[in-house]
């Protein structure tokens, strides 16, 4: 360990590269091209060359992020690669790049992101292989894997928020990627709109940073900042919030403010209290998608901007006691929701949000690296469940309910073995990865005294929810893989929550039209490459093919388990292709292997691997204040690893007591004797009724009434102008037409009948031209004599 | 010798003039325009005749005069040969027929 | 009042009657022979004022020549009897008007303007032979122009008299 510096910029070794901003870029032109030319390339050359397209940037970027962390690696501690590309604006003081670091926490990022992220690509060849808008399927996955990229990637705060919206943005493309079932579309709306209320919150907090520290002007006087030019990077802003940290605004330190609105943003992204609601909805997405998106990547952007401001965060006791403790009642609040659900993508997702609450624990109590050590692990077992999921689900013809599932481990041993691994691994038995990170961040929390409260009150926290963790994830893995074997009936209801208003049988008959007709795939059901497609065996009969084809059709594009399989009653589940099980080894594999990189000092006498790796981020952490700050307390250390296993095999007992097998009543005798609490809890504490009774309906209210007052006052005013000047303009046209016109046909008539009347004298007739001449002749004579008097 | 004034001839000739005249702008046939020119160039005449003879000599006004009936005698010509004409193309001496230049 | 005003006043109502009576009479031959009297009464006129070679002249000239060709226009154009007296725009009203008027002024300018007169007029002498040498001498010139202009109407006469379809 180096010496703890005020000033982490100063050891900062600045390396300029020139391929990180290739990263994001390849996988954005890969979505440009499916996107302006998917379906066209999908018509002429078939799935593949999309999927070869969409397969290909993601993987080109994570060989080139292998190659940029190596030669991270190769450098000394401390140092930074940056790649700047050019100026993107400059206003007044502040001069914002668009450039591209890597330190070692954002390294660590990259590669979850582009491995998990290509891994997943891979799964979707299969999974999505039925599906027409396969095309645009990759498109979106590849903006994401750009948008994410950009996220971590990011040398400052607004490129970072590019990417933090646009990870929202293709959240919602993805998870209402049928946008044909409203249900889904719902479901995408709602992402959205909750991620943008936490976006604004992150807005808040950007604004009050670049407020306080980059120089203002208020009250008529400017203020300045620390530096000439202020360009929001994260390598100047250690140092310029350090001077900020005694500012405060109405009696509020800035700092603090700063970090609580960062982690209201936070909230939003990683689904915590009280922005959690929209992940649960999530899973009407397909899995991949639930898998990447909503396990291994963008629900863990709120943790890693949490993890890049820690050295906000240590400034502020208040803002790390919020961080701590919200992490810490999330993740007991979804453990226990977790417990009841019976759709397994909807445990999986409870889970997800329960487990980002313990990586807001990490980085709340000031253990930056075991939070982001947690995100490391929890990106592995949590997709290699997904995707078990998705092998389960297709197996079952789109059977979500764990009610009706069973007996599987029999006929899908792969899938069970992987999922049991992550099983291992979420509930922390020292044999997988997530024991030392879950160990690691209760520890921390127990150790820590920078919060406001003890640190025991996380750590008590977190010890429940670990509890109900093991409890409820061997519990779905008891009803989803011991037992009897589950039949395949037909038109099963994969989840009865609030969303599944749609699950019907003519819904998804509608849906027939959609996907290939029956004919086809039952003709396809042999080819080899088929992946997902549980008819490859030959033990069935061609009539059970046909029929279950057509079932498998429908369902394929719609994996939010409301429509089961339909009337088709033969078959068995059975195990998937090799392009699904192998996904699910490596990421099984990986579960256990990263264990290594997080060994306790305890154990191995020096500092884990990550820990060490990351220190150069953390600077800034070292000097928070600990219960035992030189190391020792080893007993207490060991004590609560005890405890932890122990509450981790108590929660495995009582599930085996009640689930293995899925043999004993007691399950159902509980559910008789507490059928409020059941309900209650189901239910999820009816809290997404509670928004839309008081949010969503004052929202609603104000919109209704601002329509209501636009179209009666304001559109009427508008009218009303309008009438007026109709109004205005008749009585125009009618001085136009009467006097205007008039004078103009006066004048030609005046001059008409001058015309009369001087025709007159053109009688045609001598006679009168005599008279004429002879008058004037005599007129002259007059004048003369009479008048002018010539006189001669 | 007379004794009467010059003034008196002066007036005979005006009413004769405005006779004439009346006849000119009246009548509607084209030979009473005819008598109506012929009684202005009396009346000129005569004016001319009265001036000369209050004048001093004579003869200037016998001369003038005389190419004045020498020239009526000329244009009764012509207006005959006018007359005539529209005579043979209108079948007619009616001075209404011959409105063709009317505006 | 001598005996040559009586006759100047007679002589001037006589044409002044003759004169209205072929302006106002409908029947054109009539009127016609009402100027022969008319005519008749200017040569008198001019007697009075002692120019008689111009009196015989008007006689020769206006009486036996211009009226004759009056009379053959007469003759060869109009139905007598069908030829309405009065214009059709105007009227009588307007032609009176033109006349009196015309009368009026023409009168008073005649009494009202200082004309030059001698004091005495001269002895009447006969006058031919001063006319004559006028004509052979200083009037010479307007003597071949009044003949010139004779030709042309001689000739524009004839021409107008041609049968139509000739060209006119």
């Amino acid at each position: 360990m180096h010496e703890a510096t005020e000033a982490v910029n100063t050891t900062q070794l600045i390396i300029a590269n020139h391929t990180l901003a290739l990263i994001p870029l390849l996988p954005l032109i890969g979505a440009l091209i499916n996107g302006t030319m998917g379906w066209r390339l999908q018509r002429r050359f078939g799935r593949l060359a999309v999927g070869a397209i969409g397969l290909a940037m993601p993987w080109t970027s994570f060989v080139l992020a292998v190659a940029a962390f190596i030669s991270l690696a190769q450098q000394p501690s401390g140092s930074i690669l940056l790649h700047s590309v050019g100026n993107w604006f400059t206003v007044g003081v502040l001069k914002v790049n668009l450039a591209y670091s890597l330190d070692p926490l954002s390294g660590m990022m990259v590669l979850i992101v582009t491995f998990i992220g290509s891994l997943i690509h891979v799964y979707s060849l299969g999974y999505m292989r039925d599906d027409e808008a396969f095309w645009r399927f990759f498109t979106y996955l590849n903006l994401f894997m750009f948008a994410m990229l950009t996220l971590v990637l990011a040398d400052n705060f607004l490129l970072m928020f590019v990417g933090w919206e646009g990870v929202g943005l293709c959240s919602y493309l993805l998870i209402g990627f049928w946008y044909k079932d409203l249900a889904n579309a719902r479901a995408g709306m709602k992402a959205f709109i909750v991620n943008r209320v936490g976006d604004f919150g992150f807005l808040i907090g950007l604004m009050i940073l670049f407020w306080g520290v980059g120089g203002t002007f208020y009250n008529g006087h400017y203020f300045p900042g620390a530096a000439e030019t202020f360009s929001l990077t994260f390598r100047e802003l250690p140092a310029l919030v350090g001077l900020a940290s005694d500012k405060l605004i109405w009696g509020m330190p800035i700092l603090t403010l700063a970090a609580v609105f960062f982690f209201v943003g936070a909230t939003g992204k990683s689904a915590q209290i009280p922005l959690y609601v929209w992940l649960p909805d999530a899973m009407a997405g397909p899995t991949p998608v639930s898998a990447l998106i909503h396990a291994a990547t963008m629900v863990t952007a709120g943790v890693y901007m949490v993890a890049r401001m820690n050295f906000l965060y240590v400034h502020s006791p208040a803002a790390m006691t919020v961080v701590a403790l919200i992490g810490a009642a999330t993740a007991l609040f979804a453990a226990t929701i977790g417990c009841f659900q019976h759709d397994i993508k909807k445990v999986l997702a409870y889970s997800t949000v329960s487990q980002l609450g313990y990586m807001f624990i990490g980085v709340g109590v000031g253990a930056y690296w075991a939070g982001a050590y947690h995100l490391l692990t929890h990106a592995f077992f949590k997709a290699c469940l997904f995707l078990g999921a998705g092998s389960v689900i297709l197996a079952m013809h789109h059977e979500q309910d764990m009610r009706k599932m069973g007996g599987l481990g029999r006929v899908m041993p792969l899938t069970r073995l992987t999922y049991w691994v992550s099983c291992v691994a979420i509930s922390g038995f020292p044999i997988a990865a997530g024991f030392y990170s879950k160990d690691e961040i209760l520890w921390q929390a127990f150790n820590s005294k920078a919060l406001l409260v003890p640190g025991y009150v996380p750590w008590a926290i977190g010890l429940v929810a670990a509890g109900l963790t093991s409890f409820y994830m061997w519990r779905s893995y008891f009803l989803t893989f011991t037992g009897p074997l589950a039949v395949l009936s037909g038109h099963g209801h994969g989840h009865d929550d609030a969303l599944a208003a749609h699950g019907s049988d003519a819904h998804a008959a509608a849906r027939a039209g959609d996907s290939h007709g029956a004919s086809a795939h039952g003709g396809d059901a042999h080819a080899a490459a088929r992946v997902g497609d549980p008819h490859g065996a030959p033990a069935l009969d061609a009539a059970a093919l046909v029929a279950s084809g057509a079932a498998h059709d429908h369902s394929a594009a719609s994996d939010h388990g409301g429509h089961g399989g339909h009337g088709h009653g033969h078959g068995q589940p059975e195990e998937q292709k090799p392009v699904v099980t192998w996904v699910l080894l490596v990421l099984a594999a990986g579960a256990v292997l990263t264990s290594l990189l997080g060994l306790p000092v305890l154990w191995t006498g020096h500092a884990p691997v990550l820990e060490h790796f990351l220190s150069s981020v953390f600077v800034a952490a070292e000097d928070l204040p600990k219960v035992f700050p030189h190391g020792e307390g080893h007993w207490a250390e060991w004590l609560l690893m005890v405890v932890s296993v122990g509450v981790a095999s108590l929660g495995l007992s009582v599930s085996w007591w009640l689930y293995r097998g899925r043999t004993s009543d007691v399950p159902a005798r509980l559910l008789a004797l507490f059928p409020r609490v059941h309900d209650w809890v189901y239910h999820k504490y009816y809290v997404d009724e509670g928004y839309q009774k008081t949010v969503v309906f004052a929202f609603m209210g104000t919109s209704t009434i601002s329509d209501w007052l636009d179209r009666n006052l304001i559109d009427r005013a508008v009218n009303l102008v309008g009438a007026l000047m109709r109004v205005v303009s008749a009585i125009d046209g009618f001085i136009d037409a009467q006097f205007v016109d008039g004078a103009v046909n006066l004048v030609a008539r005046i001059v008409h009948r001058g015309g009369v009347a001087a025709r007159q004298l053109q009688t045609g007739r001598l006679t009168s031209y005599l008279a004429g001449a002879t008058v004037g002749a005599l007129l002259l004579v007059v004048v003369a004599r009479f008048v002018l008097d010539i006189v001669h | 010798m007379v004794t009467v004034g010059l003034s008196q001839f002066l007036s005979l000739a005006a009413v004769l003039f405005a006779l004439g005249l009346t006849c000119v702008v009246t009548r509607r046939n084209a030979v009473a325009v005819l008598i109506g020119i012929e009684l202005m160039l009396n009346g000129a005449g005569v004016n001319v005749i009265a001036f000369a003879r209050f004048g001093g000599s004579i003869v200037p006004g016998s001369v003038f005069v005389l190419f004045l009936i020498v020239l009526a005698a000329a244009e009764a010509v012509v207006a005959l040969g006018l007359i005539l004409a529209m005579h043979k193309r209108l079948r007619s001496v009616d001075l209404e027929r011959t409105e063709t230049l009317k505006g | 009042m001598s005996i040559p005003d009586l006759i100047f006043y007679g002589v001037s109502l006589f044409v002044a009657v003759t004169a209205a009576y072929a302006v106002f009479t409908a029947n054109i031959v009539r009127a016609v022979f009402s100027l022969l009297g008319t005519f008749f009464g200017v040569a008198i006129i001019y007697g009075l004022l002692a120019a008689d070679y111009v009196a015989v002249v008007q006689l020769m000239v206006y009486v036996g020549g211009i009226l004759v060709l009056l009379l053959f226009a007469v003759m060869l154009t109009s139905r007598i009897e069908a030829v309405a007296r009065s214009n059709r725009s105007g009227g009588w009203g307007m032609g009176l008007l033109v006349g009196v008027c015309s009368g009026v002024v023409l009168v008073g300018l005649a009494f009202s303007a200082p004309w030059k007169k001698v004091a005495v007029l001269s002895q009447a002498m006969p006058t031919t032979e001063a006319v004559g040498e006028a004509l052979s001498g200083a009037a010479f010139l307007p003597f071949a122009m009044a003949a010139i202009v004779l030709l042309g109407s001689v000739i524009g006469a004839v021409t107008l008299a041609r049968k139509s379809g000739e060209g006119v």
